[in-house]
């Protein structure tokens, strides 16, 4: 077998990795700062520890059940369990210029954070021990299964052709919808709409969502797995979407009265993850287009979600659920070869057919992470319950969950 | 008689208060960060999308121990430096105390609340005498 490894190539993706990695204590510090104080360490950690959990799933099965030899369209065989055969040759099926093994690392970090993202919807009120069952087990229900779809070599939606450049359906989508399912499921937080929950601490939230933006370029330009135009294309979009939905949101949120930090700072987020499957196939234009509508879709969302009196806490599906979903369309508008030859076009520039393959994307993620994550919630909540006693909760999940005090 | 005066003033009086009531020969005092309201409605903050309201606002809590002889100037120099005219200026709250005592010397009552330099000293009614 020939090497066509190229360093080039190599080189991005390996500081990618440590750039998609820094998402996640970056979303930790961005969800840990909206919550109320006795519940910032339990949030923090809510996230970190999949660094842990997903690092050591990953290896074991995870990698294999996501891109592993393809069954029926819809998983991954258990061939490359263990990292076995995921070496430093590359996988033409995936990358021919990068090691097999540097693939799996990268996109180790997406299952990171992934279930990380849905957090944000049983904050102050979910038990460590179902959170962490419910964790593992939608990482290998969902996740992988979705990645498979979507990414892996066979997967059902890759070959109907949908573009989902860095994983609008996989990541955002999925958590989005999941989140509003276990929400519904949990119910909400004691006080929910009476009491007011004020953020402890938005500079953590706003140091946040700046590491996000930064490790973005990580998980958007990192995508194209080359360190080529496409890359720099995907950086671009990524940005400037970034920018759009910052500057709509801040003008929604001034509207209102006076524009928030924790707004900008939303609307910049909710524009990254909007632009997120569009990033590698549309050009820099389009992306201002892409963020500056996602702004008010999640905005109203969120006001949606907020007046149907569902406690989805951080407003994962507002945001990452709704914005992508846009963004799964947008690239079915905008998306061109022009930007990416290995892509396709969309709606405006010619093939109308990939508006309703991306939407097909859309309606099989959303309910696929909907249903599933419906019916693992409501069997845990069965059996081990996903709540801590209302004692718990008023007490605060760091004393309660953890036995630690944030700040003494 | 000692009295005690809980004032609850605005958070950015703090500092005019305490300068009056150095002026005047107030030496011991302490306070403490507190929320409430009285008449003055709260206020509307920015969330991530619309508004909400918050009611208990940040106030300062100033505890101050004096003779009943020099409760009037107190509460002169109180009311001339936390006034704006707006609602929220604060509430002073005067009550007894039956007794005061200091920790380092053991002096107990009217003793125990006077220091060198004091309002009592610039009035010419006491001479604090220092104990072993």
């Amino acid at each position: 077998m020939v090497n066509t490894i190229n360093s080039g190539d190599t080189a991005w993706v390996l500081v990618c990795c440590s750039l998609v990695l820094l998402m996640t204590p970056a979303l930790a510090l961005f969800y840990g700062g909206m919550v109320r104080r006795k519940n910032v360490l339990s949030t923090l950690t809510l996230s970190y520890i999949f660094m842990a959990l997903i690092g050591i799933q990953w290896i074991l099965y995870g990698y294999s059940l996501a891109f592993g030899k393809d069954i029926q369209g819809l998983i991954g065989g258990l061939n490359f369990t263990g990292l076995k055969g995921v070496g430093a040759l590359p996988n033409a099926a995936y990358s021919s210029t990068i090691p097999h093994s540097l693939f799996a690392a990268f996109q180790m970090m997406f299952a990171v954070i992934t279930p990380a993202l849905i957090t944000g919807a049983f904050v102050e009120r979910v038990k460590f021990i179902s959170f962490l069952l419910f964790s593992l087990l939608w990482a290998t229900l969902v996740y992988d299964p979705l990645c498979h779809w979507v990414w892996g070599q066979g997967g059902w939606l890759k070959a109907m052709g949908v573009l989902d450049f860095a994983g609008g359906t996989v990541v955002h989508i999925a958590a989005g919808f999941s989140a509003l399912a276990f929400a519904l499921v949990i119910g909400p937080r004691k006080g929910f709409g009476k009491a007011p929950m004020e953020p402890n601490n938005i500079p953590l939230t706003v140091i946040g969502a700046g590491l996000l933006w930064v490790g973005w370029f990580g998980f958007n330009a990192g995508s194209a797995l080359t360190a080529d135009g496409v890359a720099v294309n995907a950086l671009l979009a990524t940005n400037t979407s970034g920018a759009a939905a910052g500057l709509v949101w801040m003008m929604l949120s001034w509207l209102d009265g006076r524009p928030s930090t924790l707004g900008i700072a939303t609307g910049m987020v909710v524009g990254l993850a909007a632009v997120t499957p569009a990033s590698g196939f549309v050009t820099p234009l389009a992306a201002m287009l892409i963020g500056a509508i996602a702004a008010p879709i999640s905005y109203y969302a969120m006001r949606f979600r907020e007046k149907r009196g569902w406690d989805e806490s951080l407003d994962v599906w507002a945001c990452h659920g709704m914005g992508s979903a846009w963004g799964m369309l947008a690239t079915g508008l905008f998306a061109t070869t022009g930007v990416n030859a290995g892509g396709a076009n969309g709606f405006f520039f010619g093939n109308p057919g990939q508006l309703s393959i991306q939407i097909v994307g859309i309606l099989a993620t959303a309910s696929f992470s909907f249903g599933v994550t419906y019916a693992l919630a409501k069997l845990l909540n069965a059996s081990i319950g996903l709540r801590v006693t209302a004692a718990e909760e008023e007490v605060g999940l760091d004393i309660s969950s953890h036995g630690e005090r944030s700040y003494s | 008689m000692l009295k005690k005066i809980e004032a609850i003033i605005r958070e950015d009086k703090i500092a005019d208060v305490k300068d009056a009531l150095t002026e005047i020969g107030i030496v011991g005092m302490n306070m403490f960060e507190i929320r409430g309201h009285g008449r003055q409605g709260g206020i509307k903050l920015a969330g991530r999308s619309g508004t909400y309201q918050v009611d208990m606002l940040p106030k300062i809590q100033l505890n101050i121990v004096v003779s009943e002889r020099n409760l009037e100037d107190t509460i002169a120099a109180i009311l001339k430096s936390a006034y704006t005219g707006e609602p929220g200026d604060g509430l002073i709250f005067i009550s007894p105390v039956e007794e005061v005592i200091r920790i380092r010397t053991r002096q107990r009552g009217q003793e125990a609340v006077m220091y060198p330099g004091d309002i009592d000293e610039k009035k010419g009614l006491g001479r604090v005498r220092p104990k072993p």
